[in-house]
C-alpha cells in the first residue's frame, strides 16, 4: 500500500517531524513503512507500507494520520464534507435490505444532471495531484471519486448509472440461475449464497466485491446513484472466494469496515461529482440493521484497569512507568472513549479503572488485552525494560534425548554426514519401502506426485539423496538421517523415530600410498554393530531369510542384506541396494543402505560403561587354518566356540577368509583365538587342552584343519 | 667383530690375570662400539654371551676349570666383572637403536596428503537448533516435542486462529487426504508451526511452564531461494504468575546476545499473531555490519529474526479446559518462535535453502 506524506500533512498540518522520522515512529508502532521515496520539492514522500491484516483501518491516509496523531499527541479533525442543499424528491429512493444477516447498512444518494468528465483538482479533493504522485490511473470523475474516497479513508463506495436501475435497490442473496456481468467483463453464474445488490428486476453487482457491467458509469451517464454500505466480512469473503475475486473492496469488507464511515464517504464522492454541476435529489437514504450495528458501531464497552495493564506489560525504562494518564491519552487518541468506574470489591481507585467505548473502525479491538496491546504499542515497545523472570523449576530432559544424541554421535564418528530429507515420497516408493505395506498415509493436496504420501520409511529419501550425489559425480557417499516416519491411515497417523543410512564409493581411510577398496556390506554391518552396542541388551543377532520367503524388504539385495534383531525383535534392515532397484533409479554404482527402527532401540537403556580389570598376565594367541564348506557360515563356528564356555578363551575372530578355485566349493578361514587368565600365566598343558577342545568344537560344526 | 682367539693365560698370578682380562675387555668394548642395528647386536650377544659358543663360555671352560683352587676366587671375580661389562655394553647397544644411516634409508615423502578418516558432519539445522535449545536450557527451559501430523484443533483452533483464517486454506497448509467428513477440529494436517506443542504441554501440566520446542514444520509453499515447504522452527513458552512483556523482552535480548554475540542489540515492533497479544517482531542489529548498514541487512542496520508476544487469553482458555490453573486473570506468559533455516543460513552464509535438504556430500562436508 502507498501513502503520501503530503496527504497525511493535509490531515495533520502540525506534524512536528520530517518524513524519515515519521516513518521510523510509525514503524516502531506497528504501522510499518517498508520504503521511503522522495517525490521532489513540495511533494513530500511516498511510503511503501506493510500493515498487518488486523489493522485494515490503517490501510488508508486518514487511518495512518490517526496513528500519527496518537504518537505525537495531536488532534485529528473529523472528516466532514459539506454538500449543497438537496432538492426534494417526489418519493425517496427505495432501498430494502433483505439479507439482514449480511448487510448492516446501505446508504444511497441520488445525484441528477451530473457531467461525466476528466477529474481535476478540487479544494476538497486534489484528485489529479494526489493520483499523479501515487501513479494511480485516472479514469473519469465518477470512478476517480470512488477511488479517492477509498485512498482517503478506506471506505469502498460505488457509483451506478441511476437510469439503468429499475425500481429501487434490494440487497439480497442471488437466485439460482441468475447471471451477472461484472465490471471485469466476465458473465458470472451466481450462487444462491452470493450476496448481491439488485434492483427490482436483476442483480446489479456482487455486494462488497465488484459492481456490474450494465449499470456502470459511461460518458453518457446523466444521473448517478452513490452507494456506500457495510457488508458482513464472512458473506463478502464467501462471495469473493466463490468467484475467485479479490478486490480492494472485498479486502476491506472481509476484514471489517467502519459502520459509521458510509455516509462520510458518500458525501466525499458526491461532492467531487457535484464539482461539475448537478444536484442532489432527496435526503440520503440510510438503511440500517440494528443487530449488526450493535455488533460493530455500538459494541459493549470494555472494562480496563491500570493494574492489569501493568501486570501484563511489566517494567518500563522510565521509572514512572505506565500511568493512568498514559492509558487515557493513548486510548483517547485512538478514538476510544474512557469512563471511570470502580470495580466491585477492588481496592483500585476509580481513577485507575475504566469502561472503554470502542471506535467503530477498530473491529479488531474487543477485549481488555486488545486495549493493553494498544497502550504498549503507542507507548513504544522499546521503552519497556529488559527483565528476566525468576524461576525455580528444574529442567526435565526428554526420555530419549540422550539416546538420540548417542546415535548421532556414533554415526558421525563412523564418518557419515547428517542429512535431512523430504517428509514425503511417491506412492510407489512408499509401497516399496514401507515396513507395514498398506498403512501408507496419502496427502490431500500434495506438493507433487513424487511427494504424494507421508514417508513410511526414510529409505526413499536416502536413495534420492545418494542418487543425487552420484549424478553430480560425487561418488563417495556416506549419509544418515534421523527423522520421523509415518504409518496408519487418514483416520489416525502414527509417527515413529527412524534412522537411515546409505553409502557408496570407496572406503575412505585409504591414502595415496594404498590401493582403494570399495565400500562393502561389512562396512555397514560394522556401523550397525557399533550402533547397537551403544544400548544395553541381552542379545543381538543378524540373519537373512530365504529369498522366496518374502520377508526381506524388496529394495534390498536378497543375498547381500541382513536383518538385525535385538532381544528377538527386528530393529532394522541393511545391505546392498537391490541391483534391479538401482537400475530403475539409473544408479550404476553399488549402493548400500539401511534403516533402523530407532524407536525400538530407544526403549533400551544406554550401555553404561563399566571398567573391568585388565589382566596382567600374558595373553596367548593361537591361529587355526580351517577349511569349510561354503554352506557353513561363520556364525556356526562362532557359536561352536562360544558354546565351549572356557573363561580363559577371551577372544576369537575370523582373521581372514580366503576363497580359491582350487578349494572348489570349500573356503578357507583363518581363525584367531586368544587365551588369557585374569590371575595366572597359562600353563602349556592347559593351553594344549583348550586347543584340542577348540579343534573338536569347530570340527563338529563342519570345519576341518587345513593339512 | 673380533676373530681373535681367546688369549693364552700366562699364569694364574694377579698380573697375568689382569693382563688377560684387560685384553678381553678391550675386545668387548671395541666390538660393541661398532654395533649397528638389531642383527649386529644379536650377533654380538651370541659371540660374547652365547651358551655354547660364546667367548665368555670359552673363558669359563678353559680358564676357570683349569684354575688352581687358590686362584679360583680371584679369577671368578674378574670373570663376573667382565660379564657385567659385556651385558652393560649390550644393553647400551640395544637401547641406542639404529644408526643415522639406517634412519636416512627410511625417509618418506611427508608432503603426500595425510590419510583422513571421514569425519561425519552434523547437519547445520541440527547444529543451529541445538545451539538455540541450549541457550534456553541454560535459562531453565525443558525441551518439548510433538507430532508433525496435527489436528486442526492443536494447530489452529486452540492457537486462536478464527475459522475462516487464510492459513487454514489448503493453499497454505498441507493436509492429509480424506478429512472432509470430519469435524473441522479433528481434521489432520501437517503442522505449520511448532506452536501446537504449547497447547499439548499446557494441557498436560499445570503452570509454571518453561519449554523450548524444536521441530520440523511444513507449509504449502513453492520452493525458492529462501522458502521451502519443509523447514524447522524453535518455539518457546514461559507461563507463570507475573510473567510480563518486559520479561519477554529481557529473555529474548539475552538469548540473541548468547546466540550472536554480546554486542548484538534487539528492538521490538508491534506485529500480529493470533495466539499472542501484544505481539511483536524482533530485530537484531545486523551481525554483518554491526548496524552500520550493508547489503545483508538491506542497509537498514537491522535483521528481522523472530516473532513473539504475550500468550493470548483465548489460548489460555483452551488450556484451561483441561488444566483450570491456566486462568488468564491469575497467570500470564509469553511465547516466541524463530525459523531455524533463516538463522542457519545467516550464520553459515548459505544462499539457497534447498541445499539444506539435498543431501549433497560436498555441501554437508563443510560443516564437519
Amino acid at each position: 500500500m502507498k501513502i503520501l506524506t503530503k496527504w497525511l500533512r493535509a490531515f495533520l498540518p502540525a506534524l512536528p517531524v520530517d518524513d524519515t522520522q515519521l516513518a521510523e515512529d510509525l514503524t516502531l508502532r506497528g504501522i510499518a513503512v517498508e520504503g521511503i521515496y522522495d517525490l521532489g520539492k513540495g511533494n513530500g514522500s511516498l511510503y511503501e507500507m506493510d500493515i498487518t491484516t488486523n489493522r485494515v483501518d490503517a490501510m488508508n491516509h486518514y487511518g495512518v494520520a490517526r496513528e500519527a496523531a496518537a504518537i505525537y499527541g495531536l488532534t485529528l479533525p473529523e472528516l466532514h464534507f459539506p454538500l449543497p442543499e438537496a432538492k426534494a424528491a417526489a418519493t425517496p429512493f427505495s432501498v430494502q435490505i433483505e439479507a439482514e444477516d449480511a448487510c448492516g447498512r446501505f446508504t444511497a444518494r441520488v445525484l441528477r444532471n451530473i457531467t461525466i468528465c476528466e477529474s481535476r483538482d478540487l479544494p476538497v479533493a486534489p484528485v489529479v495531484s494526489y493520483f499523479n504522485l501515487l501513479e494511480q490511473k485516472k479514469i473519469s470523475n465518477a470512478v476517480d471519486a470512488t477511488n479517492f474516497a477509498w485512498l482517503a479513508m478506506g471506505q469502498p463506495t460505488h457509483a451506478f448509472d441511476l437510469d439503468k436501475i429499475e425500481g429501487g435497490i434490494i440487497v439480497r442473496r442471488a437466485h439460482k440461475g441468475e447471471l451477472l456481468k461484472t465490471l471485469d467483463g466476465i458473465v458470472r453464474n451466481l450462487d444462491p449464497e452470493d450476496l448481491v445488490v439488485a434492483d427490482h428486476v436483476k442483480p446489479l453487482g456482487l455486494a462488497g466485491v465488484m459492481g456490474g457491467w450494465d449499470t456502470m458509469i459511461t460518458p453518457e451517464t446523466k444521473n448517478v446513484l452513490v452507494e456506500a454500505a457495510w457488508f458482513d466480512p464472512i458473506a463478502v469473503r464467501r462471495t469473493a472466494r466463490r468467484h475467485g475475486l479479490h478486490t480492494d473492496a472485498s479486502h476491506r469488507f472481509e476484514r471489517g469496515a467502519d459502520f459509521n464511515a458510509a455516509p462520510v464517504a458518500s458525501a466525499l464522492v458526491s461532492s467531487i461529482l457535484l464539482a461539475n454541476g448537478g444536484s442532489i435529489e432527496g435526503d440520503l437514504v440510510d438503511m440500517r440493521v440494528p443487530a449488526l450495528e450493535a455488533r460493530t458501531a455500538h459494541r459493549q464497552a470494555v472494562a480496563l484497569s491500570l493494574s492489569e495493564v501493568q501486570r501484563i506489560l511489566g517494567t518500563t525504562v522510565d521509572p514512572e512507568g505506565i500511568t493512568a494518564a498514559t492509558v487515557e491519552t493513548v486510548l483517547t487518541a485512538l478514538g476510544c472513549e474512557l469512563a471511570h468506574r470502580r470495580e466491585a470489591g477492588s481496592a483500585e481507585p476509580a481513577s485507575a479503572a475504566w469502561l472503554v467505548t470502542l471506535p467503530g473502525w477498530r473491529l479488531d479491538l474487543e477485549r481488555e488485552i486488545d486495549l493493553i496491546e494498544e497502550v504498549a504499542r503507542v507507548y513504544g515497545y522499546n521503552r519497556f525494560a529488559n527483565t528476566l523472570p525468576s524461576f525455580g523449576e528444574g529442567v526435565r530432559a526428554l526420555a530419549w534425548a540422550e539416546s538420540e544424541s548417542v546415535v548421532r554421535r556414533t554415526l558421525l564418528a563412523a564418518g557419515f554426514h547428517e542429512t535431512i530429507g523430504s517428509t514425503f515420497c511417491s506412492a510407489a516408493d512408499a509401497s516399496l519401502t514401507a515396513p507395514q505395506p498398506g498403512l501408507v498415509v496419502p496427502l490431500g493436496n500434495p506438493l507433487s506426485e513424487e511427494a504424494g504420501v507421508m514417508r513410511p520409511s526414510l529409505v526413499p529419501g536416502m536413495l534420492t539423496m545418494i542418487a543425487g550425489n552420484l549424478n553430480r559425480d560425487v561418488s563417495d557417499v556416506r549419509l544418515f538421517e534421523l527423522g520421523t516416519v509415518f504409518s496408519g491411515s487418514t483416520e489416525k497417523v502414527e509417527e515413529r523415530a527412524a534412522l537411515a543410512f546409505g553409502a557408496a564409493g570407496i572406503a575412505p581411510e585409504q591414502g595415496a600410498m594404498h590401493s582403494a577398496r570399495p565400500i562393502e556390506f561389512y562396512d555397514l554391518k560394522g556401523v550397525v554393530e557399533q550402533l547397537v552396542a551403544r544400548f544395553e541388551s541381552r542379545s543381538v543377532y543378524f540373519d537373512r531369510f530365504p529369498a522366496d520367503a518374502g520377508l526381506t524388504p524388496a529394495w534390498l539385495h536378497p543375498y547381500r542384506s541382513a536383518r538385525v534383531a535385538v532381544e528377538g525383535e527386528t530393529v532394522g534392515w541393511f545391505g546392498q541396494l537391490h541391483p534391479r532397484e538401482a537400475a530403475s533409479r539409473k544408479i550404476k554404482d553399488a549402493v548400500f543402505a539401511g534403516e533402523i527402527y530407532i524407536d525400538r532401540l530407544y526403549q533400551l537403556p544406554l550401555r553404561k560403561p563399566a571398567a573391568k580389570e585388565i589382566s596382567r598376565f600374558q595373553p596367548v594367541r593361537r591361529d587355526f587354518s580351517l577349511i569349510l564348506d561354503e554352506n557353513i557360515s561363520w556364525e556356526r563356528i562362532d557359536q561352536a566356540i562360544g558354546g565351549l564356555n572356557i573363561p580363559e578363551l577371551v577372544e576369537w575372530r575370523a582373521r581372514e577368509v580366503f576363497r580359491d578355485k582350487k578349494l572348489g566349493r570349500d573356503y578357507s578361514l583363518l581363525l584367531g583365538v586368544t587365551f588369557q587368565a585374569p590371575d595366572r600365566t597359562l600353563r602349556e598343558e592347559e593351553l594344549q587342552d583348550f586347543q584340542t577342545r577348540v579343534v573338536e568344537a569347530v570340527g563338529k560344526a563342519g570345519a576341518r584343519l587345513r593339512g | 667383530m673380533t676373530n681373535e682367539p681367546i688369549p693364552e693365560l700366562g699364569g694364574f698370578d694377579e698380573a697375568s690375570l689382569d693382563k688377560a682380562f684387560a685384553a678381553l675387555e678391550q675386545q668387548a668394548r671395541a666390538d660393541a662400539a661398532s654395533l649397528d642395528g638389531e642383527e649386529a647386536v644379536e650377533a654380538y650377544r651370541l659371540q660374547w654371551l652365547g651358551r655354547k659358543q660364546g667367548r665368555l663360555n670359552d673363558v669359563s671352560s678353559r680358564w676357570l676349570k683349569a684354575a688352581p683352587a687358590e686362584a679360583k676366587k680371584s679369577l671368578g671375580q674378574r670373570f663376573n666383572a667382565l660379564k657385567a661389562t659385556v651385558e652393560q655394553l649390550l644393553e647400551q647397544a640395544a637401547g641406542s637403536g639404529p644408526s643415522d644411516a639406517a634412519l636416512a634409508a627410511e625417509a618418506i615423502d611427508i608432503t603426500l596428503p595425510g590419510t583422513r578418516r571421514l569425519l561425519g558432519a552434523e547437519h547445520p539445522i541440527t547444529r543451529t537448533m541445538n545451539e538455540i535449545v541450549s541457550v534456553f536450557a541454560a535459562l531453565g527451559y525443558s525441551v518439548g516435542v510433538g507430532p508433525e501430523v496435527e489436528t486442526d484443533f492443536y494447530n489452529f483452533e486452540s492457537m486462536n486462529f478464527p475459522p475462516g483464517h487464510p492459513a487454514r486454506d489448503t493453499q497454505d497448509t498441507l493436509v492429509i487426504a480424506n478429512q472432509e467428513r470430519k469435524p473441522l477440529r479433528d481434521r489432520l494436517l501437517l503442522r505449520t508451526h511448532t506452536s501446537p506443542v504449547q497447547m499439548r504441554t499446557m494441557q498436560s501440566q499445570p503452570p509454571p511452564v518453561r519449554i523450548v520446542i524444536p521441530g520440523k514444520v511444513h507449509r504449502n509453499d513453492a520452493q525458492d531461494a529462501t522458502h521451502s515447504p519443509i523447514f524447522h522452527q524453535v518455539e518457546g513458552l514461559c507461563v507463570d504468575t507475573n510473567i510480563t512483556f518486559s520479561d519477554l523482552k529481557g529473555t529474548l535480548d539475552h538469548a540473541m546476545k548468547a546466540l550472536f554475540g554480546s554486542s548484538v542489540k534487539t528492538r521490538f515492533f508491534p506485529s500480529f499473531f493470533p495466539f499472542t497479544e501484544p505481539s511483536a517482531d524482533v530485530q537484531i542489529s545486523c551481525i554483518f555490519c554491526g548496524g552500520k548498514g550493508c547489503r545483508k541487512c538491506k542497509h537498514s542496520g537491522w535483521i528481522e529474526l523472530l516473532g513473539c508476544g504475550m500468550v493470548d487469553p483465548a489460548v489460555f482458555a483452551f488450556a484451561a479446559e483441561k488444566q483450570p490453573a491456566y486462568d488468564p486473570k491469575k497467570i500470564s506468559g509469553f511465547a516466541f518462535g524463530m525459523g531455524v533455516e533463516r538463522i542457519a543460513m545467516m550464520k553459515y552464509g548459505i544462499s539457497e535453502i534447498g541445499s539444506l535438504f539435498a543431501g549433497d556430500m560436498r555441501f554437508l562436508g563443510q560443516f564437519a
